[in-house]
């Protein structure tokens, strides 16, 4: 455990001494600018837009974040040969070192998130100038936009065992896309027929959904979020998440580490 | 117990992109490293040192045949955590500074916490980078990273370090310096293996080598005994001209400045020699036996043929 702790670290380290929070500034500018602005030019909907823009921006920053870093986490140490002195001579498995890589995303990730929510709230309360029952409900959607990000990091990571962070990025964003319209996928299974219908079944339900962790409209209108769906979205992206990392960490121990 | 125990190890890839042919990185390899010895890995570029060394290391997976290091298998945890490696022009996590860089090695290989910071500064300075522990990798020059890569093969305070290439980017007094640690190593009772393309360093340095020539075996021999080795030559010096004319023609190869020359003649001619120089009225100073370097050794063993025997029943 303490060698998957001293990966992640190291991952989480070299992502901020790369200046990957940098992002956070302009982040940072997005949302006191708009936050002005909108206090300014919009009447009784400005807590709306500002919900819709803050929680969007800190999903697709993440996401941005989490396909650029983790297309070439494993491929940049190959290309560098810094893993060799990882695994060639310490007791550290292949499992581990994707383990420690994946959490060290996450947590960078995650710890950026925290920042621009601390933001997003600073300027919900500037524009509300208090909070209500109902911003709970940004939580939920925060919670959403991490389970989000253990998803693309997973996939970034899988395709980064076996492919160059161009085809790994474009495979990653595709899938990022099409699990976005995962929910339209599975309607339009549901009206198909034949062979169509079971092709389109099986891609909408093999595709992330990415659809189902997106509550942002609905928070943005105080519309609470089922328990339920808090449950079974977690156990979604615990599994599929689970899984993908298991086929990176098969793909990675076949590998050989030329 | 052997150090490392290869039998039959080999590795092949396939290459081309159409029609796969097979590329023999490593044809099979039955080598036995003992404890406590140096041992030198010598070939040209290519030769297949350094797919060795990756299979060692668990990097690749071999094709065939199998291997054994501290009597474990290569995938052995308790193994990996006595072991050090360095590879062949290393490349470290740059956003770290040196310090940094060799606490997260001593971590990874199981160095308690309480004896990191000792172990890591104490590394730093046998490897003279203890004024740059702070600075971060980014910053150094080609030399400098060979050094921390020498450093982070030996933090943890293995049994057995495998160097790939370690003299390589290093300038004559940093070679000296790494020459010197790894003798040190070894009087530590730690085992080196080490690959090197450089003849004079295997010579100085090492117990035994074993020579390596597209991807195969070609010889396996104590180095003091190499260089026991007479060549069937005899070196003879001289002081006066005349003698040039006679000795030219025995087949001797002229050297010499002012009145003072040199030639190397076949052990058959040596009398001969002698006599041409005595007749000529010149002075003898000197015949020596011509004992054969690494280089004469490396360089027969290269042109050797595919399957010629190699001796492997080397005293021990």
């Amino acid at each position: 455990m303490s060698r998957i702790f001293a990966i992640a670290f190291n991952t989480f380290r070299e992502a901020v001494r790369d200046r990957v929070l940098y992002n956070l500034v302009v982040f940072a500018v997005l949302i006191i600018g708009s936050s002005l602005l909108f206090g300014q030019i919009s009447i009784g909907v400005e807590k709306l837009v500002l919900v819709n823009l803050g929680l969007t921006s800190i999903s697709l920053f993440g996401i941005v974040i989490a396909i650029f870093i983790g297309i070439q986490m494993v491929s940049k140490e190959i290309e560098r040969r810094t893993l060799y002195t990882v695994l060639a001579a310490r007791p550290v498995s292949r499992w581990e070192f994707i383990l420690g890589k994946e959490f060290g995303l996450i947590g960078t990730l995650a710890v950026n998130a925290f920042f621009m929510a601390v933001g997003f709230f600073a300027a919900l309360f500037y524009l509300s100038h208090k909070f209500v029952h109902e911003d709970a409900y940004l939580l939920v959607a925060l919670y959403f936009i991490l389970l989000q990000f253990v998803l693309i990091t997973s996939l970034a990571l899988f395709f980064s065992t076996f492919s160059s962070p161009l085809m790994s990025s474009i495979f990653t964003f595709a899938l990022f896309v099409i699990g976005t319209f995962a929910e339209d996928l599975r309607g339009f299974a549901a009206i198909a027929g034949g062979t169509a219908k079971v092709v389109i079944t099986t891609l909408a339900y093999l595709v992330p959904n990415f659809a189902a962790l997106n509550v942002i409209t609905q928070v943005a209108h105080g519309v609470a979020v089922p328990a339920r769906l808090v449950l079974l979205n977690s156990l979604y992206v615990l599994i599929y998440a689970g899984a993908i990392t298991s086929a990176a960490v098969l793909v990675f121990q076949r590998r050989n580490l030329k | 117990m052997a150090a490392i125990e290869t039998f039959g190890l080999e590795k092949h890839y396939a290459v081309g992109f159409w029609k796969k042919r097979r590329k023999d990185a490593l044809k099979p390899l039955t080598l036995e490293v003992r404890e406590g010895e140096i041992f030198g890995y010598l070939g040209p570029n290519g030769a297949g040192k350094t797919t060795t060394l990756r299979l060692l290391m668990g990097l690749v997976y071999p094709s065939a045949g199998s291997a054994r290091i501290l009597g474990c298998d290569l995938f052995d945890r308790r193994m990996k955590a006595q072991i050090g490696f360095l590879p062949e022009q290393p490349y470290f996590y740059d956003h770290l500074t040196a310090f940094e860089l060799l606490e997260y090695y001593a971590q990874l290989s199981g160095v308690a916490p309480k004896q990191r910071k000792r172990k890591v500064e104490a590394v730093l300075a046998r490897v003279g980078m203890a004024d740059s522990a702070r600075t971060q990798l980014r910053k150094f020059s080609k030399g400098m990273l060979q050094r921390v890569g020498v450093a982070q093969a030996i933090v943890h305070d293995p049994k057995l370090v495998l160097l790939d290439e370690p003299m390589s980017g290093l300038d004559p007094i940093g070679r000296r310096e790494v020459r010197d640690l790894i003798q040190q190593l070894k009087e530590e009772g730690k085992t080196i293996f080490f690959s090197t393309h450089i003849l004079s360093d295997a010579e100085t340095l090492c117990d035994r080598v074993a020579i390596l020539h597209q991807g195969e075996l070609r010889g396996l021999g104590v180095v003091a005994d190499i260089a026991r080795e007479v060549t069937g030559t005899v070196e003879v010096a001289w002081l006066g001209e005349a003698a040039q004319k006679a000795i030219e023609g025995l087949g001797g190869q002229i050297h010499g400045t002012a009145d003072a020359f040199r030639a190397i003649v076949s052990l058959e001619k040596q009398e001969a020699a002698i006599d041409a120089i005595r007749r000529t009225n010149c002075r003898l100073v000197s015949v020596t036996p011509v004992r054969a370097t690494l280089e004469d050794y490396f360089l027969a063993k290269l042109g050797a043929t595919a399957h010629a025997p190699v001796e492997t029943g080397v005293p021990r």
